[in-house]
């Protein structure tokens, strides 16, 4: 038996119409997009704040006294966990995946909107337990986003005891809401496509989102179970992770438990992660290039087992954020040739993107300002990455700003970028209005060149090492007077790349009225999303008749055909495109 | 599916669709039933991982193994029961017998509670006998699994309560029989996953 869609089945589709249904408890998978993305954004935001003060007081210590060390420590821990949980996961996943996945598959809506709207509900809760512990005794835990133990619930540090409960809490939560709606994501797309619309013909989008699903899906179990268990040595006093440990001068009642268990579990977590928010930005710019470049992707299958493989891969390389705790050194052999191997898929990504530019028809409109901008991020983010893969380089620069800069540009700035290519190209589609395009431009070149101002320096300070983690570095003999000069540049980059971000929210909100109406399919793209008899899509998406799918995702600029995209949803042969965007009339 | 010649196909050559009314699916069963199979290998790391970290942490040196409450073999035996009734049920509602599977059903969620309410029990025997949560690793990884086996059975009486609560309204039994199917093949995963526990426990 088959899934039918609630449109094609026998009763009537019951359209939602009072104000509550349609825009609040609303199961339309187009809203609870915009409901997923708003709250992300909003708490995006609130990282963002974060990560100025945390500036601030590296560029200016002594100088703002609301910023002592908990304070400092509270804002590093809260900066981290929000932007990778609750701002990049949700806002790919439940943000993206939920409006991207039933348009680009041509279905009406999930397979589960019922579940899928109880995911929102559950991440809100999740997102407002994590706020509330700014608002607790303590407040919220300071203890870095990997929460190792001991220190996370050991007295001294920042909201040892209600902070961490609350984060503990709040990250269950957040693991329940991911497995409501990643059940879903991947039910709908290997279940409910449009006829036609095989595997291989799918957006690179929705297959960025769906293997990300399936690798949280694996993940966030790790997250979870140590999140439980750490919650059951905080509460009820057992020792899984806590060995026995004196505190201000006294001995806790711990005895025998290993932290090092704890940071396998939390990176058995914490690695894939990273891919959970790289794969589906990898996806979303594939189709931003792809479209704006005017070009087929370059090497489609090779896209799609590079993604898969990637998935794979990321679950054997955890212990290389481990490197520093000790390990022996043919496990740490093993991790560094696994982290060193994954170079080669993701390699061939980023060669098919810049293939896939190469005697393009290149449009550089925002969207593919920031898609381009991300190569350039990503590839030097990688970069950085192969330096860190290998042990002996890794010791001396684990503690340094050196990790900062390569985490940033390769899983901060890189997805953040494609997040914005993402929202200006989809942004038509969402609203049924363009967004305008000089505050675009203005908007992506002040990002861009501020990530550059800020991350190129810290690497340079990394290799004096600077370490990352203190609270202000006073004055040492290996750290030169002008490191301190370079960390005020530093904070005055990152204030001016946070208030640029204001150019994106006019943006949005003017757009909202007063951009030019974008019509059905503004780009000339060729997926499913931008076939739509309405935009924004009406409650369904498709009218009476669903899409029937009869050519891949990526029929641009085809020889023989009036128009430079064929929609996927057109029937007809005119001709074959090889990988190389050449097409060849049929003889 | 085939994966080989999915991920062999040249998607760039054009081929028109076969025609059929339906939609494209992978899998030939109701999408219930594979959010179900792609719950159960979640819930399968979950158990995974925390039966690694249970061995891991046996090594550390402070481990006393518990003493085998004889209680523990009442409950696993109240599950199989439990487990070969909701078999019954399901093999009833294909008949379609609605009496007979409704009975079964409740009587399937009912054996289901008293588990629940055993391992209460022997939470608190143990508990009593100077066994607590914190007194050292082996209890508190037992506390630790057969509370989380519990939640989830609790998590599937709550699909269970919904379920017989459509039996007594007027819901066709075409319509039950998938419900009844999922919360078999749901009740023998958890069976499968309590019996691996408690070998696990109990071999210390």
């Amino acid at each position: 038996m088959a899934y039918v869609p609630i449109a094609d089945q026998d009763h009537e589709l019951h359209d939602p119409h009072s104000f509550v249904t349609k825009y609040i408890w609303s199961q339309d998978h187009k809203v609870i997009a915009i409901q997923y993305g708003g709250t992300a954004i909003f708490v995006g935001l609130v990282a963002l704040v974060l990560s100025a003060l945390m500036r601030l007081q590296l560029g200016f210590p002594d100088t703002f006294s609301l910023i002592d060390p908990s304070a400092y420590y509270q804002a590093v821990t809260m900066h981290g966990m929000i932007m990778v949980v609750y701002l990049l996961t949700a806002l790919f996943l439940g943000g993206f995946g939920n409006y991207l996945i039933p348009l680009m598959c041509g279905t009406r809506d999930m397979v589960f909107p019922f579940l899928n709207m109880l995911s929102f509900w559950v991440y809100l809760l999740s997102v407002l337990i994590l706020l509330s512990s700014f608002f607790v005794t303590g407040g919220p835990t300071g203890a870095g986003w990997t929460l190792y133990p001991p220190q996370t619930i050991t007295p001294g540090t920042p909201g040892h005891d209600t902070g961490i409960l609350l984060m503990l809490i709040s990250l269950g939560v957040f693991i329940i809401a991911f497995t409501m709606g990643g059940l879903n994501y991947v039910t709908t797309v290997l279940q409910a496509r449009a006829r036609g619309l095989t595997m291989m013909r799918l957006p690179l989008s929705v297959w960025g989102i769906l293997v990300a699903t399936i690798l949280g899906l694996f993940a966030f179990p790790a997250l979870l179970v140590s999140a439980i268990m750490m919650t059951f040595d905080l509460t009820l006093g057992t020792s899984f992770f806590m060995p026995a440990i004196m505190a201000a001068g006294d001995q806790l009642d711990y005895n025998g438990g290993s932290p090092i268990l704890f940071q396998h579990l939390f990176w058995f977590f914490g690695h894939p992660e990273v891919y959970i928010v790289a794969l589906p930005a990898f996806g979303l710019v594939s189709d931003v290039l792809s479209t704006h470049a005017r070009k087929n992707i370059f090497g489609y299958r090779m896209m799609v087992w590079a993604i898969i493989a990637i998935g794979g891969l990321s679950f054997i390389v955890w212990a290389h954020h481990m490197y520093v705790s000790g390990m022996n050194p043919y496990f740490g052999f093993f991790f560094a040739t696994t982290t060193l191997i994954i170079a080669v898929p993701t390699a061939m990504k980023v060669y098919n993107w810049v293939l896939t530019l190469w005697e393009g028809d290149i449009r550089l409109n925002t969207p593919m300002l920031f898609a381009i901008g991300f190569v350039f991020t990503f590839v030097h983010g990688g970069l950085t990455g192969l330096f860190l893969g290998n042990v002996v380089i890794d010791l001396p620069l684990s503690d340094t700003y050196f990790v900062v800069a390569h985490f940033h540009m390769v899983m901060g700035v890189s997805p953040v970028l494609v997040l914005f290519a993402s929202l200006y190209h989809w942004y038509p589609k969402v609203t049924g209005r363009m967004m305008n395009e000089t505050l675009g431009k203005l908007h992506f070149w002040c990002t861009f060149l501020g990530t550059y101002a800020i991350y190129l320096p810290m690497h340079y300070l990394g290799f004096l090492g600077v370490p990352r983690r203190y609270y202000a570095l006073g004055s040492t003999d290996f750290i030169p007077e002008s490191a301190q000069a370079l960390n005020a540049n530093i904070t005055i980059a990152a204030i001016f790349v946070g208030v640029a971000q204001i150019l994106f929210f006019i943006n949005v909100f003017w757009s909202l009225r007063h951009g030019k109406p974008a019509g059905n399919n503004p780009w000339g793209a060729t997926t499913l999303e931008w076939q739509t008899p309405d935009t924004p899509p009406k409650h369904g998406n498709w009218g009476p008749e669903l899409p029937v799918v009869h050519r891949w995702a990526y029929d641009y600029s085809v020889p023989g055909y009036p128009q430079d995209f064929i929609p996927q949803n057109v029937a007809g042969d005119f001709g074959v495109s090889d990988d190389h965007g050449h097409a060849e009339p049929k003889a | 599916m085939s994966f080989y010649k999915n991920v062999t196909s040249k998607p760039w050559e054009y081929s028109s669709p076969t025609l059929g009314s339906g939609p494209e699916s992978a899998f030939d069963t109701p999408s219930e039933r594979i959010a179900l199979t792609l719950f159960l290998v979640v819930v399968t790391v979950i158990f995974s991982l925390l039966t690694v970290t249970y061995y891991l942490r046996m090594d550390l040196g402070d481990w006393v193994p518990l003493a085998d409450p004889t209680l523990l073999w009442v409950n696993t035996s109240l599950l199989v029961v439990s487990s070969v009734l909701f078999q019954l049920s399901r093999n009833v509602a294909q008949k379609e017998q609605r009496l007979p599977a409704r009975n079964l059903f409740l009587a399937a969620g009912l054996f289901a509670i008293s588990f629940v309410v055993g391992q209460i029990v022997v939470w608190q025997q143990l508990a009593a006998e100077g066994f607590g949560v914190a007194s050292n690793p082996a209890s508190a990884f037992f506390y630790l699994l057969t509370g989380m086996h519990a939640l989830h059975i609790v998590g599937g009486l709550w699909v269970w309560s919904k379920t017989s609560l459509r039996f007594f309204g007027d819901a066709e039994l075409s319509d039950l029989r998938l419900s009844v199917g999922l919360c078999t093949t749901y009740w023998h995963f958890l069976l499968v996953l309590w019996v691996f526990i408690f070998a696990v426990l109990t071999n210390t």
